[in-house]
C-alpha cells in the first residue's frame, strides 16, 4: 500500500516535491499545506509583476484544477501548529488533524531584515511575496519621490528595475564596492553598473545603512560615517533567512537551515526537508535550479529509491529588460579567459581550475550560455578556455549536448525537450512547453526551446510557417520566385506557382510580399487586398467604415479640427472618438461617402485600417513639459513623415517619449523612442494587447538623428523578414534580440536596409487621393442606383480644402 | 432571371451588392466565373461582397468565415449561405433569386 505524505510549504519547493512524487507514485496520498492563501506561485517571476503590474495570479505554478486532477489535497491558508513524529500526526491552526507516514518540510525562507533602527517604519518593505510587490509598485507609481533599495544582489537589482519602470527615481545602496559580488567578478560588475545607470538606476557603493530615518514614515537612510540619503520608499533585499521555526519545534537538527543528508533526510526518520529551508553539506541554496534537483531526490527517497543530491552549481540570470546577464559557478578560477568590449557593454568569461570549467559569466552577449553553463555544471575538462568561449558564441542551442539544462526554472534538459518531440508526439514548441514545463517559468529560455523543438521536429510536423499552406510555399520560396522570375503581381505568382487560388486566405500576404520585394513598383491588384486596403478605411461590424486622418505626432490645428467637425456634421457621422494612438476616429461612415469625406477633410490617410506604419504617439517633450529631456513631438513628426505610407507585415504602432516618465507609452509600442539623459533609447517589440511586453532596447544613442536611423533600420529589417501578420513582439523573439541588434547596428547592412526603405518609400502615395483617381469606377459603390441611398451622394469632389500637406 | 449589372460594374476578383426582388444579393466576378450569394454572412451579417474571393470561395471580411461560391456551403464552421443562379448574356449579368423556402429545404 502506498504511503501518505504531507508536504508543509506551498512554495516552488513544496510544489516541486509534490510533482516529482506524483510522477514516481501514482497512488501516494499527498497533502500540500500552504500558509499563503493562494496556490503555489513562481516567486522567481515576482520582479516581472513589479514591472508590469500584472495580477500575481498569473504567477501560479499550476492551475487550480491541477491539484484535483492529480489527486493532491491542497490546504490553503493553513499553518501547522504541532507535529508528533512518533505517531505520524500533525495539527493545523484550525484544529484539524492530519496523519502521515512521511513528512516533507519545505518551509522556505524569510527576507532578512537587518536589526537597524526604523526597519519597522511604514514605507519600508522586503521584496519577497506578492503583497510586498503590490505595496512597492503602488508606492513607486503613486507619488514616492525617491526609492532606495538596500542590497545590490540579483533580487535587489530586479526590484530597482521594477521601481524605475514606474518612473520613480531609485538608488541601490550596496555594502560592498561591486554589485552581485557572489556571482560576478570585478570586471563584469564594473560594466553592469553603467548598464543599470542607463536604465535610470543610480548606485551607491560602500554604503553601510545604520538606520532608516522616520519619524512616522520612512524619509531617508542614515549611513555609517554620517551621510544621509532622502528616500520615502525603502526596499530591503539583503538576503534570506531559512524558515526553521517548525523544524526546531519538532526537534529536527538545525544549523542555519534544516540539516539534511544527501537523500534529503533530516535527523528524524521519516522527515525530509527541501528547498531554501534546507542546509545541505553546509550550504543553503536560494536559487531555483537546486530546488528542483533536491525535490527529485526527495521524491525518490520518499518511495524508498536510493538517490543522492550532491549539491548544485549555482547559476543565475538577471531578469532586467535591456541587460543580458547569465552566470554560473565560481566567479574566479586559477585560469581565466575573458573577452570584453567595454564600449558595447560585453563581458564574457570562462573560469577554470585544474583544467576543468568552474565558472562562467556572460554579460551583454549571452550567446552559447546553455553550453557554457552545462560545461560548468559538469566540470568539463577543457584545454583552451578562450577557444571554448569563441565556439560558444557561435553555437546555437541545437549544438548542445542532451544533458544541457535549458530551463533552469523547471530543470528541463535538452534531452527532455527532444524526447517530448521524438517520443511524446509533440510537434510544436507550445505543446512541448506544456508537457515539459520548459519556458513556463521566467521565460528567458523560450527562444532556445523553440529552436531546439524546431530542430528536433525536423521536416516532420513542425512545418515552417507557410505563406500559402495549401501549396506549402514559404515566404522565402515565393520571394525567390518573384525576384528570379520577375513576377509583377499577385496573379503572376498565382499563375506561376498556384499560390492563393484554392482557399484565398493568403492573398493579402502575397500582395504584401509582391509589393515589398518589388519596392512598391509592382502591379497592384486590389482583389488580393483585404477590404480595408481596397477602400482605405477600417470595416466595422455593421459593414460601415471608420476614418482616421493622419495627424503627425498627434498634433493638430484649429483648422483641421474645424474640418473634422464639419465632416462629422455633414455626413451624420454617428461617433467621433479619440483613439489610443492620439488620433481622431470618425466611425460609422458609409463606404460610398468615403471619397467625399476625404476631400472635405483635406488630410492624408492615417493608415489606421492597414498593416502599415500607423501612428506615432508622442508626449509634449521639451516643447512645454518641464520634465522633458528630448523633443518628442519634433522627432515623432519627423519619424511619422519618414515612414508614412509604408506597408508592413503587421501594423506598426510607434511612440516617442521625451523623458523616462514615458507619457507616450513608447515602451509598449512596436517601435518606441525614449529620451534619456544624454540621448535616446531605441526600443522595439513592445506590446499592450492580450499580452503586455516591454519593448526590447535595440540601442541607446546620443543624437536624435541616430535614434531615427536605428529605428528606421529596424523597421526595414522587419518589413523584409517578418512573416505576414507577425507583430514585432513575436518577430524579435523568433529572430533573437542579439541577432537583430547585430544586424540593425551594423553600419554597412544598416545603410543598405535604409536605402531599400527609401526606395520603397519613394513609390508610396496617399491612398486617399484615389478619391480623384479610383482603380475602378465602383471602387466605393455597390450596384444599386445612388437614389436608393439614404442621402444623395455629394455632387462636388474637389481638391483638398487645406491645400498641400 | 433578373438583370443585376453589367460585366464591367464588378472588378475582377471582387463582389458587389445589388438589391433584387427586395433581397440583398452579393454578385461575385471570380476567376472561375460569376456567382451570387445572399449578401449577409449567416454568421454575424458581415458583407460577403467585401470579402476576398478566390477560384471557388469567398471569405467574410468580419470573422473569416469561408463559403463555397457554387454551393454556399461553409468551408469550416457555420451555416450555409443561400446561392442564386447567375447567367451572363453578352455584357449583362442576370440572377435568378432563390426563394427563402427553397434555401431552407
Amino acid at each position: 500500500m502506498s504511503e501518505s505524505v504531507v508536504i508543509v510549504g506551498g512554495g516552488i519547493a513544496g510544489q516541486a516535491v509534490c510533482e516529482a512524487l506524483r510522477e514516481r507514485d501514482p497512488d501516494a496520498a499527498i497533502t500540500l499545506v500552504c500558509g499563503e492563501v493562494s496556490a503555489p506561485y513562481d516567486r522567481v517571476r515576482l520582479s516581472e509583476i513589479l514591472v508590469s503590474g500584472e495580477d500575481p495570479e498569473t504567477l501560479q505554478l499550476r492551475p487550480g484544477e491541477w491539484y484535483a486532477d492529480h489527486d493532491v489535497e491542497l490546504l490553503l491558508g493553513r499553518w501547522v501548529t504541532s507535529v508528533d513524529t512518533d505517531d505520524g500526526r500533525l495539527e493545523l491552526d484550525d484544529g484539524a488533524e492530519l496523519t502521515f507516514d512521511k513528512l516533507v518540510l519545505a518551509t522556505g525562507s524569510q527576507a532578512l531584515m537587518p536589526p537597524i533602527a526604523g526597519i519597522d517604519l511604514p514605507g519600508v518593505h522586503p521584496f519577497r511575496g506578492p503583497q510586498d510587490c503590490e505595496a512597492i509598485r503602488a508606492a513607486a507609481a503613486g507619488g514616492a519621490q525617491h526609492a532606495a533599495v538596500i542590497g545590490g544582489g540579483l533580487l535587489g537589482l530586479e526590484a530597482a528595475r521594477g521601481i524605475a519602470a514606474q518612473g520613480c527615481a531609485v538608488t541601490v545602496i550596496h555594502l560592498l564596492d561591486r554589485l552581485m559580488e557572489r556571482q560576478l567578478d570585478a570586471g563584469a560588475a564594473s560594466l553592469l553598473a553603467p548598464a543599470l545607470a542607463e536604465l535610470d538606476i543610480a548606485i551607491e557603493f560602500d554604503r553601510n545603512t545604520t538606520a532608516i530615518i522616520g519619524p512616522e514614515h520612512a524619509t531617508g537612510l542614515h549611513f555609517k560615517g554620517g551621510d544621509r540619503l532622502g528616500a520615502d520608499l525603502v526596499v530591503v533585499s539583503v538576503g534570506i533567512r531559512p524558515e526553521v521555526k517548525l523544524a526546531r519545534a519538532i526537534g529536527v537538527e538545525c544549523d542555519r537551515g534544516i540539516v539534511v543528508d544527501d537523500a534529503m533526510r533530516t535527523s528524524i526518520p521519516g522527515v525530509l526537508a527541501v528547498g531554501e529551508c534546507a542546509q545541505h553539506r553546509g550550504l543553503v541554496y536560494g536559487l531555483v535550479a537546486p530546488i528542483h534537483d533536491q525535490a527529485r531526490v526527495a521524491a525518490a527517497t520518499l518511495v524508498d529509491v536510493e538517490a543522492a543530491y550532491l549539491g548544485s552549481v549555482p547559476s543565475a540570470k538577471l531578469k532586467v529588460a535591456g541587460i543580458d546577464l547569465v552566470c554560473a559557478g565560481e566567479a574566479e578560477g586559477d585560469q581565466e579567459a575573458v573577452v570584453t568590449d567595454g564600449a558595447a557593454g560585453i563581458y564574457r568569461k570562462l573560469a577554470t581550475r585544474n583544467g576543468r570549467v568552474v565558472g562562467a559569466i556572460l554579460l551583454g552577449n549571452t550567446r552559447g550560455s546553455e553550453a557554457l553553463v552545462a560545461a560548468v555544471r559538469s566540470g568539463e575538462p577543457i584545454d583552451d578556455p578562450l577557444q571554448a568561449l569563441a565556439d560558444a558564441s557561435l553555437a546555437g542551442p541545437a549544438d548542445l549536448p542532451d544533458t544541457a539544462q535549458i530551463c533552469d526554472c523547471n530543470g528541463v534538459c535538452k534531452g527532455d525537450l527532444m524526447a517530448a518531440v521524438t517520443e511524446g508526439g509533440c510537434s510544436t514548441p507550445r505543446e512541448v512547453m506544456a508537457v515539459t514545463r520548459a519556458g513556463t517559468g521566467c521565460g528567458s529560455c523560450r527562444p532556445a526551446v523553440i529552436e531546439i523543438v524546431a530542430a528536433a521536429a525536423g521536416g516532420l510536423s513542425d512545418e515552417p510557417t507557410y505563406l500559402c499552406p495549401c501549396r506549402k510555399q514559404t515566404r522565402e520560396q515565393l520571394a525567390g520566385r518573384i525576384r528570379d522570375d520577375g513576377l509583377e503581381s499577385v496573379s503572376d505568382v498565382a499563375n506561376a506557382c498556384g499560390t492563393g487560388r484554392e482557399c484565398g486566405v493568403c492573398k493579402p500576404a502575397l500582395a504584401y510580399l509582391v509589393s515589398e520585394v518589388k519596392a512598391n513598383r509592382h502591379q497592384e491588384e486590389r482583389d488580393a487586398r483585404f477590404i480595408n486596403d481596397r477602400v482605405h478605411a477600417n470595416i466595422q461590424k455593421d459593414g460601415t467604415f471608420s476614418v482616421v486622418p493622419r495627424m503627425y505626432g498627434g498634433v493638430t490645428t484649429p483648422d483641421e479640427l474645424r474640418r473634422i467637425a464639419d465632416v462629422a456634421d455633414k455626413y451624420h457621422v454617428p461617433l467621433v472618438k479619440v483613439t489610443g494612438g492620439q488620433r481622431l476616429d470618425l466611425l460609422g461612415v458609409r463606404k460610398q461617402d468615403l471619397p467625399a469625406i476625404w476631400a472635405d477633410l483635406g488630410m492624408p490617410s492615417g493608415h489606421a485600417y492597414a498593416k502599415a506604419v500607423r501612428t506615432v504617439k508622442t508626449c509634449v517633450g521639451t516643447e512645454f513639459c518641464r520634465f522633458g529631456l528630448g523633443d518628442a513631438i519634433g522627432l515623432g513628426i519627423e519619424m511619422e513623415k519618414a515612414w508614412e505610407g509604408l506597408h508592413t507585415p503587421h501594423k506598426v504602432k510607434s511612440g516617442v517619449s521625451g523623458c523616462p516618465r514615458n507619457c507616450a507609452e513608447a515602451t509598449i509600442k512596436d517601435i518606441g523612442l525614449v529620451a534619456v539623459e544624454g540621448g535616446w533609447q531605441v526600443r522595439a517589440g513592445g506590446a499592450a494587447g492580450g499580452n503586455v511586453r516591454e519593448a526590447d532596447i535595440l540601442a541607446t544613442v546620443e543624437t536624435r538623428a541616430e535614434a531615427l536611423r536605428v529605428a528606421t533600420t529596424f523597421l526595414q529589417y522587419y518589413r523584409e523578414n517578418a512573416d505576414y501578420k507577425e507583430r514585432t513582439y513575436d518577430f524579435i523573439p523568433r529572430i533573437g534580440l542579439q541577432k537583430i541588434r547585430e544586424i540593425v547596428l551594423d553600419e554597412k547592412i544598416g545603410a543598405q536596409l535604409r536605402e531599400r526603405l527609401q526606395i520603397a518609400k519613394a513609390a508610396t502615395k496617399d491612398p486617399w487621393l484615389e478619391r480623384d483617381d479610383p482603380y475602378h469606377p465602383r471602387q466605393f459603390s455597390d450596384l444599386d442606383p445612388p437614389e436608393t441611398a439614404d442621402t444623395a451622394e455629394p455632387h462636388l469632389v474637389g481638391p483638398p480644402a487645406g491645400g498641400e500637406r | 432571371m433578373t438583370y443585376a449589372c453589367r460585366i464591367d460594374d464588378v472588378p475582377l476578383g471582387e463582389g458587389r451588392v445589388v438589391t433584387l426582388d427586395g433581397q440583398r444579393i452579393a454578385v461575385f466576378r471570380a476567376a472561375g466565373g460569376w456567382y451570387a450569394l445572399d449578401a449577409a454572412c449567416p454568421h454575424m451579417g458581415g458583407p460577403l461582397a467585401d470579402g476576398i474571393v478566390c477560384d471557388r470561395a469567398v471569405i467574410c471580411p468580419l470573422h473569416d468565415r469561408r463559403y463555397d461560391l457554387q454551393t454556399g456551403e461553409p468551408l469550416g464552421a457555420g451555416d450555409p449561405v443561400a446561392v442564386h443562379a447567375v447567367e451572363v448574356r453578352g455584357d449583362q449579368v442576370f440572377v435568378r433569386v432563390s426563394t427563402r423556402e427553397a434555401v431552407a429545404a
